[in-house]
C-alpha cells in the first residue's frame, strides 16, 4: 500500500490521490472492471462520486459495471512546460470520453495503442472528437491501476 | 429588501508597477497598493475598517492592517477559486457598507506569480475531487483544462483560431498604448500568432496569460461619502456571484452541458438586479486567462446568441469604436495577469475617463471575474 501514498510513479507521474468518494472506482480499476457509482434509490449514474445522489437525496450507492465502450469528447495535446515525467512523453494526449452507458458520465484519459503503451504511443492525427474507443487499464505503480482508452478502430 | 444598486462606489484606485519580477515582497506591494489607492480617494488609511481578498492571496488583513495603520477592522471576507473572486471582493464591500457593517473598505490583490512558483507544480497539493480524476493523466495545468473545452467549443460552434486571435490582438493592442502594460512595446501579429509554440494544442502561447509580479487595490464607501472624495465616483450598480447548478470547478466536464459556465448563472443575477442591459454597456473588461474565455463570456453575458461568441470577435468588435471595447488595459493576456484585478481598476479609469485607451464618453463598464470556476462579476456605472 505505501505506492498509493507515494504522490508519483518512480518515472515522475502522478499517481491518483484519492478520496473516500472515490475510492471504489480505483479498487474496481486494480482489479480491471471499469465501474461508476450509481444511487441505489433512482438508479441514476453521477461522476465524480459523491456522498449522495443530486436527483433524489438517497445517501444509498452502488458501483455499476459499465461496458467499457465510449466516444472521445474532447482533447488536448501538452506541451511543456509540464511536470517532467510528462514533458518527457510530450505532445501527448489528454481525452474527455463519454461512456455508450451515459453521455453526461465523462472520464478523462489518455488514447494509447497498448494498455501499458507510453502516454505519446498514438499518432495525435488519429484523434477525432466522437471517434469510438474502448477501456483498458494500466498498472501505474504498486496497487494503483487507472483505466486507458484504445481505438475501436485502431 | 434593501438594494446595492448604486448604494456604494469605488473612490480610489491604486498600484505598483507589473513586472516578470518585482524585488519586494507581496505584503510590500501590497500595503503600496493599498496606500495609493487610499491617497487616491483622500481617505486616511485610519478609517478603513473593511477587507475583503480572494483566495491565492498569501497577503492577509491582520498583517495590512497593522503595516498601513488602519483602525479598528469591522468586516473581512476572503472569497474562494482564486481569479474567480475578483469582483466579489467588491461585492462584498459594498454589502458590508450597505448593511452598516463598515464604512471604508479595501479590496486587494499582490502576488508574485511572474518570478514565483506556478500552482500546478506542486505535485503534493492536489486537491482529491477532482483532482483524482484528471491530474494523473497529464491534464495538469489551466492551460490544458480550457484547452480541453476549448477542442469541444471549436469542434461544437466553428469557432476558430482566428477569432481567438481577435481576442489576443484586441487585448494586445490596447497594451500597447499603456505604458504601465507588460507588453506595451511588443505588437502582436498574426502571423506570430499563428506560428506560435503550443502550450496546450489548440491553445499556443499567445492564448495564454501574462505571469506577472504586481499589486492593485481599491477603496469602496457609501456613495453618500462617494461624493466627498477626489474622483468622480464610480457607482457599483449590479453584482453577481455564480456557482451554477452541478459546476465542478475548472475541469467542468461533468454537467450536460459544460460550454455554458458560469457566465451564464452571474450574468442573470447581474442583470436582473441591474436596469441595465447588455446593450447598454459601454466597454467590458472580461478575465482573460486564456483566449476562449472571451467568446464564452460574451455568450453567457448575453452580447450575443449560444455559439456566437466566435463570431462576434470579428470585424474588430472588440478594438476601439468596435461594437464591444475590451480589456482597455491590455487585460491578463498583455498588461498583466493578477487574477482579474487591473480589470477592476481599469473599468474605474474608463469611468473616469482616464484610460490609456479611453472609449470615448464611456459611462457603464462589465467587469467579470474568471469564467470556468465558480466566478463573479460586476455592473459600474460612472
Amino acid at each position: 500500500m505505501s505506492s498509493i501514498m507515494k504522490a508519483t510513479t518512480d518515472n515522475g507521474l502522478l499517481l491518483p490521490v484519492r478520496d473516500q468518494d472515490g475510492a471504489p472506482f480505483w479498487e474496481f480499476a486494480a482489479r480491471g472492471e471499469l465501474r461508476v457509482q450509481a444511487c441505489a434509490a433512482c438508479g441514476r449514474l453521477r461522476f465524480p462520486p459523491r456522498p449522495c445522489c443530486p436527483h433524489c437525496r438517497s445517501f444509498a450507492s452502488q458501483w455499476r459495471a459499465m461496458s467499457g465502450r465510449g466516444r472521445i469528447w474532447s482533447y488536448v495535446l501538452p506541451h511543456p512546460p509540464l511536470l517532467p515525467g510528462y514533458a518527457a512523453q510530450a505532445p501527448y494526449n489528454a481525452v474527455v470520453v463519454e461512456l455508450v452507458e451515459d453521455p453526461g458520465i465523462r472520464l478523462v484519459g489518455n488514447v494509447v495503442t497498448a494498455p501499458d503503451a507510453a502516454l505519446n504511443s498514438l499518432d495525435p492525427s488519429r484523434l477525432r472528437i466522437g471517434a469510438a474507443v474502448r477501456a483498458c487499464f494500466h498498472t501505474m505503480a504498486e496497487g494503483v491501476t487507472v483505466p486507458r482508452w484504445m481505438l475501436e478502430r485502431p | 429588501m434593501a438594494s446595492l444598486k448604486d448604494a456604494t462606489a469605488i473612490v480610489g484606485i491604486g498600484q505598483t508597477a507589473f513586472a516578470k519580477r518585482l524585488d519586494e515582497p507581496e505584503k510590500t506591494l501590497a500595503c503600496r497598493a493599498i496606500l495609493a489607492a487610499l491617497d487616491d480617494a483622500g481617505i486616511d488609511p485610519c478609517e478603513v475598517d473593511a477587507f475583503a481578498s480572494y483566495t491565492m492571496e498569501e497577503t492577509d488583513e491582520v498583517e495590512i492592517a497593522k503595516s498601513i495603520g488602519a483602525g479598528d477592522v469591522t468586516y473581512f471576507s476572503k472569497v474562494g477559486y482564486g481569479g474567480g473572486g475578483s469582483c466579489a471582493t467588491v461585492a462584498h464591500l459594498a454589502a458590508a457598507i450597505v448593511s452598516g457593517q463598515a464604512a471604508v473598505g479595501i479590496a486587494w490583490r499582490s502576488r508574485k506569480r511572474g518570478s514565483g512558483k506556478r500552482p500546478w507544480t506542486d505535485v503534493h497539493a492536489q486537491l482529491p475531487t477532482p483532482a483524482q480524476w484528471t491530474r494523473p493523466f497529464g491534464l495538469l495545468r489551466p492551460a490544458d483544462e480550457i484547452g480541453m473545452l476549448t477542442r469541444r467549443y471549436m469542434h461544437e460552434y466553428g469557432v476558430t483560431r482566428d477569432h481567438l486571435f481577435n481576442v489576443a490582438l484586441a487585448c494586445r493592442n490596447r497594451a500597447n498604448q499603456n505604458p504601465a502594460a507588460m507588453m506595451y512595446e511588443r505588437p502582436l501579429t498574426r502571423e506570430m500568432y499563428m506560428t506560435a509554440r503550443w502550450i496546450s494544442e489548440p491553445l499556443c502561447l499567445y492564448d495564454n496569460c501574462l505571469e506577472t509580479d504586481g499589486a492593485l487595490a481599491c477603496v469602496v464607501v457609501s456613495a453618500d461619502r462617494a461624493r466627498d472624495c477626489r474622483h468622480r465616483p464610480v457607482y457599483v450598480h449590479s453584482v453577481a456571484q455564480a456557482l451554477p447548478a452541478q459546476h465542478h470547478g475548472m475541469v467542468n466536464y461533468w454537467t450536460d452541458d459544460p460550454l455554458t459556465g458560469p457566465a451564464w448563472t452571474a450574468a442573470r443575477q447581474l442583470w436582473k438586479t441591474a436596469d441595465l442591459t447588455p446593450e447598454d454597456v459601454d466597454v467590458a473588461q472580461i478575465y482573460d486567462a486564456f483566449t476562449p474565455l472571451i467568446p464564452l463570456s460574451l455568450e453567457g453575458y448575453g452580447f450575443c446568441g449560444r455559439g456566437e461568441g466566435g463570431a462576434f470577435t470579428t470585424g474588430g468588435a472588440l478594438e476601439i469604436g468596435g461594437r464591444l471595447p475590451l480589456n482597455t488595459s491590455g487585460g491578463g493576456l498583455s498588461e498583466a495577469y493578477v487574477h482579474g484585478f487591473n480589470l477592476i481598476t481599469e473599468a474605474v479609469k474608463q469611468l473616469r475617463g482616464t484610460s490609456t485607451a479611453q472609449v470615448p464618453g464611456a459611462a457603464t463598464c462589465l467587469v467579470t471575474a474568471g469564467e470556468g470556476v465558480p466566478t463573479s462579476a460586476l455592473l459600474l456605472r460612472s
